[in-house]
């Protein structure tokens, strides 16, 4: 559908992309990065916002509805300071979003960036990076080709968090664990432009040597695992620095890969066959490309694991298993079941402490978190769960205060 | 000789408490309010330890809220605050099951035994110290006060105690009302307890051996007593500790033994005083540079008045208006050409009537025989009260009334923006009427009576409050949500080192962006036009008008009687109503002396719904009556009301429920939640054909609601969903076999949309309740995944869920076309329907209003009889499920994929096709879909020059606010027709 004359849509033609800077909203910076290197192969100039200032959150108060979600808040609010900072020539500028497509808000984000553009901006185009087909006309143009290279931006970019996490709290020496995540940061965008990234097991060989080769203490911090709504996971925006919190107070973060949220997505289809004998055009080629990225993650949990020296990944097919014990792969929308399928890997495996998070009034989560929250209780009656409510006014105080109450079960 | 002691600091959100420990025995303990000097508090309590214990060595630990903050800049040690009460217990009870805790915004739950279980109040939740003194305030009373009255009350009242905000809108009516205020205060204490028990226990039981803990429990006996009495515990297992205030500190002293540094109570004290304080906070500039700029600002202000004339000079008519408002009561007297002769602005007090009636006898005494009151006029939500009780003569709406007033002071105004004790009302004008209206929604309300509590509880009188404001250096950004996020804002301002100048300067612009981008939703400045107008008590506060000013980057213009707006715009509405022989029933000098009245409860008997009513009986014998939802309470019969589709679509499901089979194979349990109020036709059929009999759960009402409401893990879903709980109890009542309740990803597909999903609360429900109702099990509870638009799936998946009961896939196949004709029938028969009441309304030259939201609006205990307010106002209601087949689906600027949502776009566009139709959205508190929707539609009726009114509904029973949408939206249509 075109849409009303309301609101603008311009487009991005391919004779604009070269004048025009692309702003990504931060969610992942590890992983985009990675990201923006690829998509700059194609002609691509991309920029990762990365400013946190209240002035992001002011701004989209203004520009969204309050009741809509704090991730659309954010990312609206993130762009419309940029847009507004002078540091832009906005008649150059396009913005980048990602849909997915599901049955819940997230979907409606880009129309509502749309909208907050509608008045200062209605020249700036906006670009749906999508694999559901959605806004066809302003998409990014996905080629199997791409789509590789983006499949491997995330399996490296969940190496490299998983890593990161897992050496940062023990380092001896302060900065070196950032040192050598940015240097496979570089390393790895400039293999990604170049083509030179598909001897993974190589690569991530030599990228577990290093950080094993990372001076750290023996000591047990006590590990925390972090699920949630997904741009509230990762984005240190949206949660005050959750990670670096966490670190800071002695714990050992562990924060589930952006893979097992593309697999998710992937197994959407599988789902929707054995529930509904639903069977499109699209179902084959999702259960192709499951099926690859389950192999995908299959090798890196391996290699990991033969390395011997860090904690790998949880198995997807696993995750499928957990699921199902507390609730149906039928409850596909925003995170759905996978953040029940988490919390009870997390508690199986014997990360009994757990942060959900999640944007404050966040619909799938009523379900999959707080819904489910009392059953893998039951099952588990040690783990120690707690639920962080993320929004404009909700204080880091209160927030950390919570997180410290769980700590200090957690250190009983 | 030198000794070593353990120190525990409890620093609150409104207290600091300290517990000195020699070994085992408590040396010290002491409790006091720190009016948010949080560090001056704690360094006078540690003084005063230095003076007693000049050279002894302290092993110190700090815990609380705010003591975190401390304890980091400071480098002592830091507990988190439940710990430490965990400790605390396990030294002195040990054999306690469960311990509840309530400070002055915290709310605790530790279970102890049976897996220990540690829980906190989520970041939206009241029920705390700072909410019965908000409360408190509220009834004009100290909470000691308020403590003493509820122990002398007779009856409870429901009331949302979710958070501070809601209660309010539960309390006022009450007060407006007349119910008696120690059954107020009781309801206030019972809606503490009933957060308690649903929002923190969620489903875990309290009981076994309990202990009370926390300054309210240790200082409020009601509160105690409605612990006790709800929680059904005996003397033995209601535990109180003479500690309980300090129990926290007590705690974190018995951990400090583990300190391994102790330093002496001076070092300490340096520690602390030293402490930088973190440059996290955020500030703007201040509110005016220099005193010139205030000097000018106060000139420029002072045009606009109105002209005095004195009332004990004066001989004439003149015109009364009222404003009997949310708090305060605001009364002014006129003469026909404008000029002011008596005006009065108070606190109701919580009685307005008696309020009014005194000042009525001090006009009429000032006026002597030389002032005839032509006519009067009374606004405000004490309107109806008034009006009846004091014989007023008109009573309008707030809207109305103030749009008067501002016209009166500028009438190329463009925007008005009041801002009052309890809501923020702005409302853009177009061609001389009222184009659209914002209120604020039950969940950011706290307007004026928010600063004025926040003045109080630092200690300050708001006057005070405002005025050290005006020239604080740096105000802090405080953030623009509710009051009770603001106290956590403010708490950590506090903690960061803000000062109350700074506070109460960031006070001011909190506020005003709360209106400006959450009310108004404004964009940009321009939006609101040139000639702005702001009025209401709270911009009689120079820091809220300058903040105002700055946020606008504009002037605009205060009149001098800001606060008396409303009751000038009444004493205007009532000169121009009044014509020569117009004679003003509003009582006479003799009969006010001799007014009085006495309010009583009774509980209403027409219907099911059982109304609270509240009996005013005034001395000449005349009744007035409240808290009745229908004419019905009121003792009016019934006279030629229309139909609407409302009633007729919650009839027609109803129905169903008489069709059953000859020799049922089993009873199955449809609740009539949710989804089933678009999908029971489709089936009540599958399972009557099958050869089921199928029970429908209760009609919904607050009850319900309580049957299931321990077992609602989450707080702030909303409540159709919440009631889902009470209705699978209801089914398990009336003894159903098994519950069917599917999930639905999809609903169906009715063409036109980008996809036709269900919402995910709606789709995915009944897995959360099979999650977290003990009382469901594999046999009991079916909740298969189906999508009805695939028939073959569907047979499939129908038949392996009743395979227990012998039903195959050919019987489902076989029975479906019928059910799918079923619900096809259904909705033509509303659709039908729809069109009867549209052709009658059109004869009896009615308005038309469409009602759009989602099929379970229907439930007449989640639309609280709305429609009926609708009728009563003269028009006539369809709903929007009835009229979405008209049109096709508009160009939308959203993605269009859930199926309701889809509906409504349509329904608006078939409004913008119909002179004589108007459309009313109704949405549910919670639902973040509608975040989505509510713009959608607005902008689809706006472009075509209708109006866009939203009804925002939740458990609270109270219409008033939604009155106020509704009555002003019908003064707009007829200004528009009047043109």
């Amino acid at each position: 559908m075109a849409g009303s004359k309301r609101v603008p849509k311009p487009f991005l033609t391919d004779t604009m992309k070269k004048e025009y800077t692309i702003l990504v909203p931060d969610m992942l910076p590890i992983h985009f990065k990675l990201i923006i290197a690829i998509l700059e192969e194609y002609g691509y100039r991309l920029e990762l916002l990365q400013t946190s200032t209240r002035a992001v959150i002011d701004e989209g108060l203004k520009n969204v509805h309050n009741d809509t979600c704090y991730p659309a808040l954010l990312v609206i609010g993130q762009f419309m300071e940029a847009l507004k900072s002078g540091k832009y020539d906005v008649n150059k500028t396009a913005l980048m979003i990602t849909q997915t497509g599901g049955g819940c808000r997230a979907s409606n984000y880009i129309h509502l960036l749309r909208k907050a553009l509608a008045a200062d901006f209605p020249q700036v185009p906006v670009i749906s990076l999508n694999f559901s087909g959605l806004e066809k006309q302003s998409s990014f143009k996905i080629t199997p080709a791409i789509a590789l290279k983006l499949i491997y931006a995330v399996m490296y970019g969940d190496l490299l968090m998983l890593l990161y996490n897992q050496c940062r709290p023990y380092e001896i020496n302060t900065g070196d664990t950032d040192r050598v995540l940015e240097f496979w940061q570089d390393k790895l965008s400039y293999a990604l432009k170049h083509n030179k990234y598909f001897n993974t097991k190589k690569l991530y060989r030599m990228i577990l040597d290093s950080f094993k080769a990372i001076p750290r203490t023996k000591d047990k911090k006590p590990r925390v695992g972090i699920v949630g709504e997904i741009y509230v996971k990762y984005s240190p925006l949206a949660n005050n620095g959750l990670n670096e919190f966490l670190i800071s107070e002695g714990c050992e973060p562990y924060v589930p890969g952006l893979l097992d949220f593309v697999l998710y997505c992937a197994s959407d289809s599988l789902n929707d066959k054995r529930l509904y004998d639903s069977v499109t055009a699209r179902t084959l080629m999702f259960d192709i490309g499951y099926e690859v990225l389950y192999k995908f993650q299959k090798q890196q949990i391996k290699v990991i694991e033969e390395h011997g020296e860090f904690f790998p990944p949880h198995d997807f097919e696993e995750l499928r298993v957990y699921a199902d014990k507390y609730i149906n792969q039928g409850v596909k929308m925003g995170e759905g079941w996978l953040i029940t399928a988490e919390m009870a890997a997390l508690a199986e495996t014997g990360t009994k402490n757990i942060i959900c998070t999640q944007p404050f009034g966040c619909l799938p989560n009523h379900i999959v978190a707080k819904g489910m929250s009392r059953v893998i209780k039951q099952a588990y009656p040690d783990a120690n769960i707690v639920a962080i409510d993320y929004d404009p006014g909700a204080t880091k105080v209160n927030q950390e205060n919570r997180i410290k109450l769980m700590l200090a079960n957690a250190r009983e | 000789m030198e000794k070593t002691y353990c120190l525990g600091i409890d620093v609150g959100s409104t207290t600091v408490k300290t517990v000195i420990l020699d070994g085992d025995e408590i040396k010290s303990c002491k409790y006091e309010r720190h009016f948010s000097k949080v560090k001056e508090t704690v360094a006078n309590q540690l003084k005063e330890i230095g003076e007693k214990y000049p050279d002894d060595k302290f092993k110190i630990m700090i815990t609380g809220s705010a003591g975190l903050g401390i304890a980091n800049m400071s480098g002592i040690d830091f507990t988190q605050e439940v710990y430490a009460a965990f400790v605390a217990v396990n030294k002195t009870y040990p054999d306690a099951d469960v311990v509840v805790e309530l400070g002055g915004e915290d709310a605790k739950i530790i279970f102890l035994t049976g897996g220990v279980e540690q829980r906190m109040n989520g970041s939206c939740a009241g029920g705390t110290g700072a909410f019965i003194d908000q409360m408190a305030t509220l009834l004009g009373v100290t909470p000691d006060e308020l403590n003493n009255m509820a122990l002398k009350s007779t009856k409870l009242y429901p009331i949302a105690s979710r958070c501070g905000v809601f209660a309010k809108s539960d309390i006022q009516p009450l007060l407006n009302q007349g119910a008696k205020k120690e059954d107020i205060a009781a309801s206030i204490f019972q809606a503490v307890v009933d957060q308690t028990v649903s929002g923190l226990a969620q489903g875990r039981k309290i009981g076994g051996k309990v202990l009370f803990l926390g300054g309210p429990l240790s200082f409020l006996s009601a509160l105690r007593k409605a612990f006790v009495d709800t929680l059904k515990l005996d003397d033995d297992h209601a535990v109180f500790p003479e500690l309980a205030p300090c129990f926290m500190a007590y705690g974190s002293a018995l951990q400090a033994a583990d300190v391994s540094e102790p330093m002496t109570v001076k070092d300490a004290l340096e520690k602390i005083m030293n402490a930088k304080a973190s440059d996290n906070i955020v500030v703007s500039d201040p509110l005016f540079e220099s005193q010139e700029d205030y000097i000018e600002f106060v000139e420029r202000h002072k045009a606009s008045d109105l002209k005095y004339e004195d009332i004990s000079t004066y001989t004439g008519e003149a015109y009364l208006g009222i404003d009997a408002g949310s708090t305060t009561t605001k009364l002014v007297l006129i003469t026909p050409d404008g000029k002011l002769l008596y005006n009065h602005y108070c606190s109701n007090k919580g009685q307005p009537l008696d309020v009014i009636t005194e000042k009525i006898k001090e006009i009429y005494s000032l006026s002597g025989d030389r002032i005839r009151i032509k006519a009067s006029a009374v606004t405000g939500y004490g309107e109806d009260l008034i009006k009846a009780g004091l014989g007023i003569d008109f009573g309008i709406v707030e809207t109305v009334a103030h749009f008067k007033a501002a016209s009166y002071f500028c009438p190329e105004v463009d925007f008005i923006i009041d801002i009052g004790g309890q809501d923020i009302k702005c409302f853009k004008i177009k061609n001389n009427a009222i184009d659209s209206i914002m209120l604020n929604e039950a969940c950011s309300s706290g307007c004026g009576s928010f600063i004025q509590t926040f003045a109080k509880a630092l200690g300050y009188e708001i006057a005070d409050f405002a005025r050290i404001g005006l020239f604080a250096k740096a105000p802090v950004e405080l953030g623009s949500r509710c009051t009770v996020f603001m106290n956590s804002s403010v708490k950590q301002a506090q903690k960061d080192g803000a000062s109350v100048e700074d506070i109460s300067a960031g006070l001011s612009s909190s506020i005003i962006k709360n209106a400006i981008y959450k009310v108004i939703r404004a964009k940009s400045v321009d939006e609101l036009g040139k000639n702005i107008v702001v009025q209401g008590g709270t911009f009689l506060n120079d820091a809220v008008l300058r903040a105002f000013e700055k946020e606008l980057k504009r002037d605009v213009i205060r009149p001098a009687i800001a606060g008396l707006m409303g009751a000038f715009g009444c004493a205007l509405y009532a000169k121009e109503k009044a014509d020569d022989e117009f004679v003003s029933s509003i009582l006479s000098k003799e009969q006010i002396e001799s007014f009085s009245y006495k309010p009583s409860s009774a509980v209403c008997g027409g219907c099911g719904a059982h109304c609270n009513l509240t009996v005013i009986k005034f001395n000449d014998g005349r009744r007035f009556i409240s808290g009745n939802r229908c004419e019905r309470g009121a003792g009016i019969k019934k006279t030629d009301v229309m139909e609407n589709t409302i009633e007729y679509k919650y009839g027609l499901l109803r129905e169903y429920e008489s069709i059953k089979p000859d020799k049922p194979i089993a009873k199955v349990g449809l609740p009539m939640t949710l989804s089933y109020y678009d999908l029971l036709p489709f089936f009540h059929t599958v399972f009557t054909s099958l050869g089921f009999e199928v029970v429908l759960s209760e009609e919904s009402s607050r009850d319900t609601y309580y049957k299931g409401q321990q077992t609602i893990p989450s707080d702030t879903v909303c409540y159709p969903a919440k009631l889902a709980h009470g209705h699978i109890m209801s089914l398990l009542e009336k003894g159903a076999d098994f519950i069917f309740y599917p999930c639905m990803s999809y609903n169906v597909d009715e063409g036109g949309s980008d996809n036709h999903y269900n919402c995910p609360v709606v789709a995915y429900y009944p897995e959360l309740l099979k999650a977290n109702m003990p009382q469901l099990n594999d046999d009991n509870f079916i909740y298969p995944y189906l999508d009805i638009n695939r028939k073959n799936h569907t047979a499939k998946a129908l038949s392996r869920a009743l395979k227990k009961y012998g039903i195959t896939k050919d019987q489902v196949y076989g029975v479906l076309n019928k059910a799918y004709s079923e619900q096809v029938r259904y909705r033509k028969k509303i659709e039908a329907k729809a069109q009867e009441i549209i052709l009658e309304a059109r004869k009896q030259g009615k308005k038309i209003i469409v009602l759009v939201g989602r099929p379970y609006h229907t439930d007449p205990e989640i639309n609280h009889g709305i429609h009926k307010l609708i009728a009563s106002l003269g028009l006539a209601v369809v709903t929007g499920d009835s009229v979405a087949n008209l049109s096709k689906v508009p160009e939308l600027d959203v993605l269009n994929q859930w199926t309701y949502h889809s509906r409504m776009y349509r329904a608006a566009e078939y409004v913008t096709t119909q002179p004589d139709m108007q459309l009313v959205q109704l949405v549910s508190f919670g639902c973040g879909i509608d975040a989505v929707t509510t713009d959608e539609i607005r902008a689809i009726l706006e472009e075509k020059g209708k109006l866009y009114t939203q009804l925002k509904i939740d458990e609270i029973n109270n219409l008033g606010a939604a009155k106020i949408r509704l009555r002003s939206l019908v003064a707009s249509i007829e200004e528009k027709e009047g043109k």
